[in-house]
């Protein structure tokens, strides 16, 4: 039920967290106690090593998603949670997916796999394994144009996610390259100008 | 200088300025306690069972002010102090818990005395350590204490096993913390506190609920100031007893499922209501929908998941209580120019001769006996000898909510209950820590039958400290509170709530080093309680007294505060009650 008639949607929310043990289950605790489901998470090393990012799928309506951004902010681990829903992102997962393919049906699975710019990753005498990468609706899409093949198993990366250009960034590079024109214009005030590259 | 783990826990304890630690050894935990033999400078209280440590540090915090400590080993100990941190959690009170561990490659073994003690607090604690290696016990311990004592407080669990206790490494004391991902937010935002001015500047019929941040946040003076400058009536929940003065004009006590019915009326009624450091919990709202529905509502809290948690929020306000009255108070004199204008005065005026009406209407009440005592007046003797000068301390049931009913406050930090969780037995060790905090002032346990025999345990370490808690048992011979919705709610179906088979609590203070009084008629009430306080020493004081009482009002689970039950209910109320079964 939502408490402001907001309809349950998907949200795909990005968690920054300190790389340390025992953080997984302090968020996964967070949704099991609270009952909300996670459709999918998944989690990596970023670039500074010393900390890892999260991408969850949760299914909610306003009031949830609020409830589940501020729980997660009030973790102490938890660096940044940012809902991708609502910027500008891009997202993908990856299917590993063994089918059924009997030498009568091998060159039709490979023109769907071609269609859908998945890869043929392992072969035997009787299937092909595929590797397909994509926004969901795509995997999707290829899943069900496999399934009256037979699919034997099937395995999901769950969805990872990125933001577009984060708006704040690019309003303080253009303030920043504004100032700079100004500056360019008046020397005087060129020697205030630090740290235009971060 | 190289220590040992146990003896750099140690050195971190005293610089952190602990003064009181509250354990119990064994195996795990064994190399502090053999640190701590020659160690000077803190002093060890040996509880009687691991819970009692945990409310010990709680009692003592909350009336300090300062983080309270628990030490104890591992397995059943760290379980047996998981309710104490839940409590702590529950009602935000900053302390620290350490717990033995096994050795390292133990852990995971099913070692002798292993739990997965961290598994276990993940979630009843702010945050909790492993600390794996030496070398990083005296930062763990630094970022536990700042974890626990800021922001939101809250319980903090170190987790410390035997190896990493006996090996050795170089002692650094960190002199600060930085947390990058954790950085509570002090200063409410300027335009939010201006626009809350403005709307409490407009309303005609404002209310302060008042929780237990308030008193976090020692926030007590700001709060007086804003009522105050702008005339506004205080209602407090139970956690925040003592955050005004109970015998101030403006002073409504508390509200909710037991609370004044003036002061739910004046919540109901309200057009603006102003939430400090309270979290809208259910026993406080009663039917959501009804329990404030034609307010405005301006919530200033520190942690910005109890905004909008429960209730729709107008005018969210993320910050420190005392900082945000303060800033409030500012903007509420600059927009009134000092006092309230005239019109608004009136406006006031108004509204609290409306809530004066309200309380002359139904006041707490009780029905005199010349035979039995009624728990009611009691509280009120209690309350007419202490003078507002005592700590109080409950443990939970009926005694509480009548404890918070009738005896009176005039200072912050002068009560600890448990009000979130409602633990059962928190008295007695809660009483033991805030005697522990000042062991000059007199500590005041009052308590029910049910809930004292729960850590009855902790006379002994009472008597062996000599800290001279004065406990009153409310003693009915029942599970009163249950009782009470057995009898109201479930059609007067008695069921496993008869006591009447507990000990003689006379002879268990005796056979426990203490002095153990009885009363059991209404004249023998005040001779008892004068008697006690004058005693040095603990006191048991066993008040037997009506065994039916129940506590009025009521709103039953569920139900809408404005429709509380305010004296013993016929029978198509307690049909009415049964039917509005969809609380808990």
């Amino acid at each position: 039920m939502s408490q402001n008639g907001s309809e349950p949607r998907k949200h795909t929310i990005a968690v920054l967290v300190e790389n340390k043990f025992g953080v997984l289950s302090r968020v996964a605790g967070l949704f099991s106690a609270r009952g909300y489901n996670i459709e999918s998470l998944s989690v990596g090393e970023t670039l500074d090593p010393s900390m890892s990012r999260m991408t969850l799928v949760v299914r909610g309506d306003e009031f949830v998603i609020e409830q589940v951004t501020k729980q997660l902010h009030k973790l102490i681990d938890v660096i940044k949670v940012s809902d991708l829903t609502e910027e500008d992102h891009v997202e993908r997962e990856m299917v590993l997916v063994r089918v059924n393919a009997e030498p009568a049906y091998r060159a039709e699975i490979l023109r769907i796999a071609d269609i859908f710019r998945a890869k043929v990753v392992d072969v035997t005498p009787l299937t092909y394994t595929l590797e397909g990468t994509g926004e969901e609706s795509k995997t999707g899409a290829l899943l069900d144009l496999l399934r009256p093949f037979g699919i034997q198993e099937l395995v999901r990366t769950g969805k990872i996610a990125i933001a577009r250009s984060p708006k704040t960034k690019v309003r303080k590079v253009e303030e920043r390259v504004g100032k700079a024109r100004e500056a360019i214009k008046d020397p005087a005030k060129e020697q205030k100008i630090t740290g235009f590259v971060d | 200088m190289k220590l040992s783990g146990a003896r750099i826990f140690l050195e971190c304890l005293k610089r952190e300025g602990v003064d009181v630690v509250f354990g119990l050894p064994g195996g795990a935990v064994l190399p502090v306690y053999d640190a701590m033999y020659d160690f000077r400078g803190l002093t060890h209280i040996l509880v009687r069972q691991e819970a009692g440590a945990g409310h010990a540090a709680e009692g003592y915090a909350r009336v300090s002010g300062k983080v309270g400590v628990a030490l104890v080993t591992s397995g059943p100990a760290a379980t047996n102090l998981v309710t104490a941190l839940q409590d702590a959690y529950m009602d935000s009170i900053p302390i620290v818990a350490f717990t033995g561990q096994v050795p390292t490659h133990l852990i995971g073994n099913d070692a002798f005395q292993e739990a997965d003690n961290v598994g276990i607090t993940r979630s009843c604690t702010k945050h909790n350590f492993l600390v794996k290696d030496p070398r990083d016990m005296a930062e763990t311990i630094k970022e536990a204490f700042y974890i626990a004592g800021t922001g939101r407080p809250g319980p903090v669990h170190v987790d410390l096993p035997k190896d990493v206790l006996l090996k050795e490494a170089e002692f650094h004391y960190p002199e600060k913390v930085h947390l990058r991902s954790y950085n509570p937010t002090y200063e409410g935002h300027p335009g939010q506190i201006k626009r809350a001015a403005q709307t409490i500047f407009r309303a005609k019929r404002p209310v302060l609920y008042v929780g237990g941040g308030v008193i976090s946040s020692d926030a007590a003076p700001e709060l007086l100031a804003l009522a105050e400058l702008t005339q506004i009536p205080v209602t407090t929940t139970v956690m925040a007893l003592g955050a005004f003065p109970s015998d101030h004009l403006l002073s409504m006590g508390m509200l909710g499922m037991h609370g004044s019915y003036w002061a739910n009326m004046a919540v109901y009624n309200s057009d603006c209501l102003i939430a400090v450091g309270a979290r809208f919990d259910d026993r406080v709202t009663g039917k959501i929908e009804h329990f404030s529905p034609n307010s405005e509502i301006i919530h200033i809290d520190i942690d910005p998941s109890s905004i909008s948690k429960n209730i729709k929020v107008h005018i969210p306000i993320v910050g420190d209580a005392k900082r945000v009255l303060a800033r409030l108070v500012q903007e509420m004199a600059q927009e009134q120019g000092g006092q309230l204008p005239d019109i608004q005065r009136a406006i006031r005026e108004q509204w609290l001769r409306q809530i004066a009406e309200w309380r002359q209407k139904h006041p707490f009440q009780y029905d005199w006996d010349d035979a039995v005592i009624k728990p009611q007046y009691v509280m009120e003797e209690i309350s007419n000898l202490i003078r507002g000068e005592a700590l109080v301390v409950t443990g939970v049931g009926q005694h509480q909510m009548w404890a918070a009913q009738y005896v009176k406050f005039k200072h912050p930090r002068h009560w600890c209950t448990s009000g979130g969780l409602g633990t059962m037995g928190y008295g007695l060790p809660a009483a033991l820590g805030a005697q522990a905090a000042f062991p000059d002032k007199l500590v005041v346990n009052i308590d029910g039958d049910g809930s004292f025999v729960m850590n009855s345990q902790e006379l002994a370490t009472l008597a062996e400290h000599q800290l001279p808690v004065k406990t009153v048992i409310i003693n009915n011979g029942y599970h009163g509170m249950v009782r009470q919705w057995q009898e109201i709610i479930y059609g007067g179906r008695f069921c496993a709530i008869d006591l009447s088979a507990s000990p003689d609590f006379v002879k268990l203070a005796d056979a426990y080093g203490c002095v153990g009084i009885r009363a059991t008629k209404p004249s023998e009430v005040v001779p008892a309680l004068e008697k006690a306080f004058a005693t040095p020493g603990p006191v048991v004081v066993d008040m037997v007294v009506d065994r039916e009482e129940c506590v009025f009002p009521m709103v039953p689970a569920g139900g809408a505060n404005k429709d509380m039950i305010l004296t013993h209910p016929n029978k198509e109320q307690k049909a009415k009650a049964a039917k509005s079964q969809t609380g808990f």
